[in-house]
């Protein structure tokens, strides 16, 4: 039976590790190799890794320091900031990458999500989408173009037509708070989509990946939790096993 | 150069530093490379591979490599490793965007998951990790427990009635995991990807001694 899976998810500024909140203020949370390193020794399902420079300041992407990363990750790597190219995904997958995330060239360009899962098959093709709550709706926020009159659903099924292979989905209003999952917005999701939905942003305790399954969510990630509290991603999968849901054993 | 040197072979379908680095993390004697003297001397061949099946086969025709994988797999019998992509090449035909022919080393087809009418509506790709169910002994499963799980990423599973099948998976329907035909090995899941248990494997080719 398929697992579902517990996600680190961290981001990539000035060469280190860093943990927004709501988007804004960055922390440093460590040196990207050894984070990697300490994730494939506790035998985490897979990382996330989204470099902010090159999504900011379109700047180059960083394969250097993918290499270094990914050299220490026999886990699946998604890597996501500044892909706007097919050949930024190659560079990125060459790297050692199994996975890539867009969020930008997708909102702007959905024939780009079509071209490159054409190319690299949906399941390489992972469409992140940011939300916030105003005015009482889910709008989706873009970093370059602000709140957008755009509902979040409505684009992960735009995505999914185009050949995205899973949704990544971001609650920026939750997102670096450890309160929790926004588990309405994962509500409003469930059922709907035939890909799989990554709900992240807010996991404060182990139990918030819990009420995430039992609403919708295929997989969880978060990195608030795995860097500022005593919960290792073991503990998660432990209080999800004791809810029923089953995550991948392993052999030690 | 050692008496068993691994290729990895190049035709531009991502993923390939993650298998070249399983392979130098059990130390073995690896290069990724589509030259075909380089081919020729290898002991022991990999195919992994990302993408969609029909530009896999595309990239392996324009660089001229059907025809020598051809002869040093099925001929040469040499060691061959297929990995998610480069074990539905070795089928005849898939179905991903079109039907298009494979290398057909095995009677088989690359076949969508539907769950249209079923109960349950799985989401596709089938992403994650799951257990792998064993059928029949496979040299490269040795010292991985039964049930143990694997990383998978696909669309597309591979169906034979060939009796090859050494292991299938449950997503909605008992899926082939893997197979074993003489000296070819393939594998749905991703070893490189999948921690210890996916090491296993890796080692476990660089073990096998060549016929």
């Amino acid at each position: 039976m398929l697992k579902h899976r517990v996600i680190p998810c961290v981001l990539l500024k000035d060469w280190q590790l860093a943990k927004s909140i709501g988007f804004e203020s960055f922390r440093t949370i460590g040196h990207p190799i050894s984070t990697a390193r300490i994730y494939n020794a506790r035998n985490v399902d897979e990382l996330i890794v989204l470099d902010i420079d090159a999504s900011l300041d379109e700047d180059e992407i960083n394969t250097e320091i993918i290499i270094d990363i990914a050299d220490e990750c026999f886990m699946p790597l998604t890597i996501g900031g500044g892909i706007r190219t097919i050949d930024d995904i190659y560079k990125v997958l060459n790297a050692g990458a199994d996975k890539i995330t867009i969020n930008t060239i997708a909102l702007n360009n959905l024939d780009f999500i079509k071209e490159s899962s054409d190319i690299f098959g949906s399941q390489c093709i992972v469409c992140s989408i940011d939300v916030k709550f105003v005015d009482n709706q889910y709008k989706v926020f873009n970093k370059a173009r602000g709140i957008l009159d755009i509902n979040p659903l409505e684009l992960a099924l735009d995505y999914q037509k185009y050949g995205a292979g899973e949704i990544l989905l971001t609650s920026i209003d939750y997102e670096g708070s450890g309160k929790g999952f926004d588990i309405e917005l994962i509500k409003s999701f469930k059922d709907k989509l035939e890909i799989p939905i990554i709900l992240n942003g807010g996991m404060g305790k182990p139990n918030d990946a819990v009420e995430a399954i039992k609403n919708g969510a295929d997989a969880i990630a978060a990195a608030y939790i795995f860097h500022f509290s005593q919960f290792t991603p073991d503990d998660i999968k432990e209080e999800m096993s004791k809810n029923n849901i089953i995550t991948r054993e392993i052999n030690r | 150069m050692s008496n068993n040197q691994i290729v990895i072979i190049d035709y531009n379908m991502g993923n390939l530093r993650s298998v070249q680095k399983a392979f130098e993390k059990v130390e073995c004697d690896v290069v990724i490379s589509n030259n075909h003297a380089v081919i020729k001397t290898a002991d022991k061949i990999v195919l992994p591979g990302v993408g969609a099946f029909k530009d896999g086969m595309k990239n392996l025709a324009k660089l001229g490599l059907i025809d020598i994988l051809n002869k040093e797999v099925t001929e040469n019998k040499k060691p061959f490793l297929g990995v998610c992509l480069g074990m539905q090449l070795i089928a005849n035909k898939s179905y991903e965007k079109g039907e298009s022919k494979g290398l057909a080393w095995v009677d088989a087809e690359v076949v969508k998951f539907n769950f249209s009418n079923s109960d349950k509506k799985l989401k596709i790709p089938h992403v994650g990790w799951n257990n792998v169910n064993y059928k029949n002994d496979n040299k490269l499963l040795k010292d991985i427990p039964n049930n143990s799980d694997f990383y998978f990423v696909h669309s597309y599973y591979f169906k034979t009635n060939e009796d090859i099948v050494t292991s299938t998976t449950d997503y909605g329907i008992d899926f082939v995991s893997s197979i074993k035909k003489n000296n070819i090995y393939a594998f749905q899941f991703h070893p490189e990807k999948s921690q210890q248990v996916g090491l296993q494997i890796i080692e476990n080719f660089k073990n096998l001694k060549k016929n």
